[in-house]
């Protein structure tokens, strides 16, 4: 293997993990603020993709994908609000289903508004074969974007949750819900926040990496099982972890194709998955009693 | 003769909380022990770790001269030793009768595949099992509620089925876990002569209980705990007089 | 005895279909219902674990595919190249091993469909054993996802193989003669035969599931339904019990897999999709976690109407909307809706 094979493999994985990464940080935030796994965080980079990708017909290409993201957060917001704030203290098992039929709504409304086709936002600089030469290694520019998108979203949420009101106020929720509404915190409302917040990332995401990856109806499903994986992998909940985590699976899966046949790659990641479930549930990060779930 | 109960060292933490710390005692066969204490000082963490609910930081607990801290409950049950719960744990969705039969669970053998087919061999110890679970309903006076959905029953009612269950699995030891609460003091009175009435059966009982008249009345023996460590361990005249026991109920007297 | 009354009842409803699509020359909607019948076991079978157990599986289509798959590969897969090994030569001595004439009237040496079938099954109980024990460990969000994520590595397996065909799946998997006279086949003449063999096999399972029920160890069942820490301190097994419906729903999975292989003459890639396990949990849901009977109506009623193609394209957008609409206002399922049960209460039936 050459050295710049090397690193063609190395920027490869590192940018399909960040993008896990961010999936899984979604599943963080939700999971922080309301102990639900929300099964439809795939589709929110799904749907980021596909509604950038109509309105850059209309629109200026980063006005489309500023639009795309404040709609998909939108429709976060909406798909909390409708199915999931009303509930009376749901139990796990209802919540999961729930999440689950959200997932493949969205996915069939996907498939009937935009068909089957597969498509794909242009490049944000140059085009498919325009290359920038790292070392030796040939990366086309849309990998620096998206390496750099994810790494700003990752800061600002740090900084976000860390400094802003609004995020203490998630982070209270997360820690004890009951106490937070105590505290005079509207906990219903961070709930939809939460919602609306992974789906905006998810969004983001989705546009980001549109033009290597290509959108479609149902790309949704393996990328939420990807970024499960990566969420337990750094343990549920901690989302610098996840970050280490999502950037250490993706270059497991990249370098997979030098010792097994391109189709089993997407095994690996389940593999993992259950590997770890059977294993050290808490993750690789977790502690012991983070494994036990929270409520809702 | 050797201890039906050995409790030895027992430790038990929830984070930076000693729930159990260093506890040890025994039961004699036969006996009527009971644990007192005031509120949060370990007695259902105790009895958790006993039946194997719960696993124990360190310590050992020996029952029937066997070594039974690490088994699980159900292997436990097997061994003779059954349990009632301080919130009644009923089975919904399943009448008092059933909720009954299921204690008996531990001493019979129908498995999968008799129980898929259906064989005859098994008819004869589904009667056998529901006649004596009547028996014991009967015994507990409450077989006119036989057929009723058990969680539906008020609540002293429910006491009595889950004295019923705990009975079906034939124990040498039983656990009762605050069978007092919530009962009246005819109930209360109820409750104890049917204790020692279990007691002259052949059984052992270990309970946790709050109501003094009750225990007073009609343990053996009595151990006190306060924040996880045993205090004291006596027959009964021997507990009122003891002062460390009287300063955790009264306080030190100085507060006036 | 009352408790057999609903399987007379069933029969007698079996029997009068069949001859009413006879009288009214509309035997073709016996295929569709003869393949219900198949993936209404599926559902039964899961339905007892989610329902007694409480424990999901959004992998079971995972089980159906594996009995599937094994027994259309070994009553496909030409040995005729290894006929000389020892190996072989022992399995044809016992009967195993059947010999032919492939497409192109070439030989064929291929396994007997009843081994097959035995295989089938006997592999797919000993990988539930093996992943019973942790994954029934897990509780919730992670054992969904553990569940989802052994279905999606079968579909991956047999997407990925040539050995299973790839995209294309198995096909030409032969007729399955289960007894003289008896067979599992797809033809036209076979229709109405197979549409008894399939229900034949429903209702033989469900004596066995309405005698388990009843019987002791039913019991402990729904004691463990009912409190998992009270059933363990009662003496029940809990765990054993939980690993032995696992395996046992997807023992049935598998052998529903083998004989609609053998109906359909092959099988494909969707059949391990996740959207075939999402639609056997829409499906218990909406009859009722608990509820068998619940369970077989409606996966024979929304089964049918999925293959006559009432629903389109929006195949699975109604289950999902299924999914979603039961889990928001009747959890318990259709028949335990809460206008049901109150109206139960005041006419003092219980």
């Amino acid at each position: 293997m050459t050295p710049e094979l090397f690193l063609q493999y190395i920027f490869a994985g590192l940018t399909y993990g960040i993008i896990y990464a961010i999936v899984a940080i979604g599943f963080n935030i939700i999971y922080n603020t309301t102990g639900i796994i929300n099964f439809a965080q795939g589709e929110f980079v799904m749907l980021g993709g596909m509604i950038a990708i109509s309105l850059q017909k209309l629109l200026p290409l980063p006005l489309a994908i500023g639009l795309a993201v404040l709609i998909t957060m939108l429709v976060g917001a909406l798909i909390e609000i409708v199915f999931i704030r009303w509930l009376d203290r749901p139990s796990v098992l209802r919540l999961i289903i729930i999440t689950i039929g959200i997932s493949i709504l969205s996915r069939e409304a996907a498939l009937h508004i935009w068909g089957e086709s597969v498509r794909a936002l242009p490049y944000f600089v140059g085009n498919e074969i325009s290359a920038v030469a790292i070392f030796g290694a040939r990366i086309s520019p849309q990998v620096l974007w998206v390496m750099g998108v994810c790494t700003v979203m990752v800061i600002l949420l740090s900084l976000f949750f860390r400094y802003t009101l609004t995020g203490q106020k998630m982070q209270a929720c997360s820690a004890n819900r009951k106490a937070a509404t105590l505290c005079g915190i509207n906990t219903r409302n961070m709930v939809t926040l939460s919602f609306m917040l992974s789906a905006g990332i998810g969004a983001l995401a989705g546009c980001v990496m549109s033009p290597i990856t290509y959108t479609s109806y149902d790309g949704g499903t393996e990328l939420a099982i990807k970024g499960f994986t990566v969420a337990i992998m750094g343990g549920l909940g901690n989302s610098m972890a996840a970050v280490a985590a999502g950037l250490l699976l993706g270059l497991i899966e990249s370098f997979s194709i030098s010792l097994m046949p391109l189709a089993y790659k997407d095994a690996i990641a389940i593999s993992i998955l259950l590997l770890i479930l059977f294993v050290r549930p808490h993750g690789l990060f977790g502690r012991k009693d983070a494994a036990s779930l929270k409520e809702f | 003769m050797a201890p039906i109960l050995e409790v030895r060292t027992l430790n038990r933490r929830f984070g930076g909380l000693k729930a159990v710390c260093d506890v040890s005692f025994t039961v004699a066969e036969n006996q009527i022990k009971a644990v007192i204490g005031p509120n949060g000082a370990g007695k259902t963490t105790l009895f958790n770790l006993i039946s194997g609910a719960l696993p124990a930081d360190s310590g050992q607990v020996v029952f029937r001269e066997r070594e039974i801290q690490e088994c699980q409950p159900w292997q436990i049950a097997r061994a003779g030793m059954a349990r009632t719960y301080q919130n009644i744990k009923l089975f919904p969705g399943m009448t008092a009768l059933e909720n009954v039969m299921i204690g008996r669970h531990c001493r019979s053998r129908a498995g999968f595949a008799a129980g898929m087919l259906n064989l005859p061999r098994t008819w004869k110890e589904e009667r056998e099992i529901r006649e004596k679970s009547l028996e014991l309903l009967e015994l507990l006076e409450i077989a006119d509620l036989a057929e009723t959905e058990a969680v539906s029953l008020a609540f002293g009612q429910q006491r009595g089925v889950e004295f019923a269950r705990a009975l079906a699995a034939k124990p040498k030891l039983l656990l009762l876990d605050e069978p007092a609460a919530g009962l009246n003091m005819h109930e209360t009175a109820e409750v104890a002569r049917l204790i020692v009435k279990i007691r002259d059966l052949g059984i052992t009982v270990l309970l946790v209980e709050h109501d003094m008249s009750l225990v007073m009345d009609i343990s053996d023996e009595i151990v006190v705990l306060s924040f996880g460590q045993k205090i004291a361990e006596d027959v009964p005249t021997g507990i009122q007089q003891n002062p460390e026991v009287i300063k955790i109920y009264l306080g030190d007297g100085d507060d006036a | 005895m009352k408790r057999y009354l609903p399987l007379f009842v069933l029969l007698v409803l079996v029997v009068l279909v069949q001859l009413a699509t006879s009288w009214s020359g509309t035997t073709y909607y016996l295929t569709q219902l003869t393949m219900s019948a198949y993936y209404s076991l599926v559902i039964i079978g899961l339905c007892l674990l989610m329902g007694y157990t409480g424990q999901i599986s959004l992998g079971h289509a995972g089980f159906f595919a594996i009995g599937g798959y094994v027994s259309a590969l070994l009553t496909t897969h030409n040995l005729v190249a290894y006929q000389d090994q020892a190996w072989i030569a022992l399995l044809v001595k016992f009967g195993c091993l059947v010999a032919g004439k492939d497409l192109y009237g070439g030989p064929l040496l291929v396994v007997q469909p009843w081994v097959a079938c035995l295989a089938a099954v006997a592999v797919t109980v000993l990988i539930a054993f093996l992943i019973g024990g942790p994954v029934l460990k897990l509780k919730g969000h992670y054992l969904a996802m553990a569940t989802l994520g052994f279905g999606t590595i079968i579909y991956r397996v047999v997407l990925a193989n040539r050995l299973f065909g790839e995209a294309d799946g198995i096909s030409s998997v032969p007729p399955f003669h289960l007894l003289p006279g008896v067979t599992v086949s797809g033809g036209f003449g076979a229709r109405i035969s197979n549409y008894y063999i399939a229900w034949g096999l429903v209702l033989i399972f469900m004596i066995l599931l309405i005698n388990l029920i009843h019987s002791r160890v039913g019991r402990a069942l729904r004691a463990i339904h009912g409190s998992e820490e009270a059933a363990n301190a009662m003496g029940v097994n809990t765990a054993r019990y939980k690993l032995n419906i696992f395996v046992l729903s997807a023992a049935v999975a598998a052998l529903a897999g083998v004989f609609l292989t053998h109906y359909n003459g092959g099988i494909g890639p969707s059949e391990a999709g996740i959207m075939k396990s999402v639609r056997y949990v829409a499906i218990v849901a909406v009859g009722g976690m608990a509820s068998i009977w619940g369970a077989l109506s409606m996966g024979v009623i929304l089964n049918f109407l999925s293959l006559r193609g009432v629903f389109g394209s929006y195949d699975d957008a109604v289950f999902g909307t299924i999914l979603i609409v039961i889990m928001l206002f009747a959890p318990e399922g259709l028949l335990r809706l809460k206008l049901y049960s109150r109206w139960k209460k005041r006419r003092g039936v219980e």
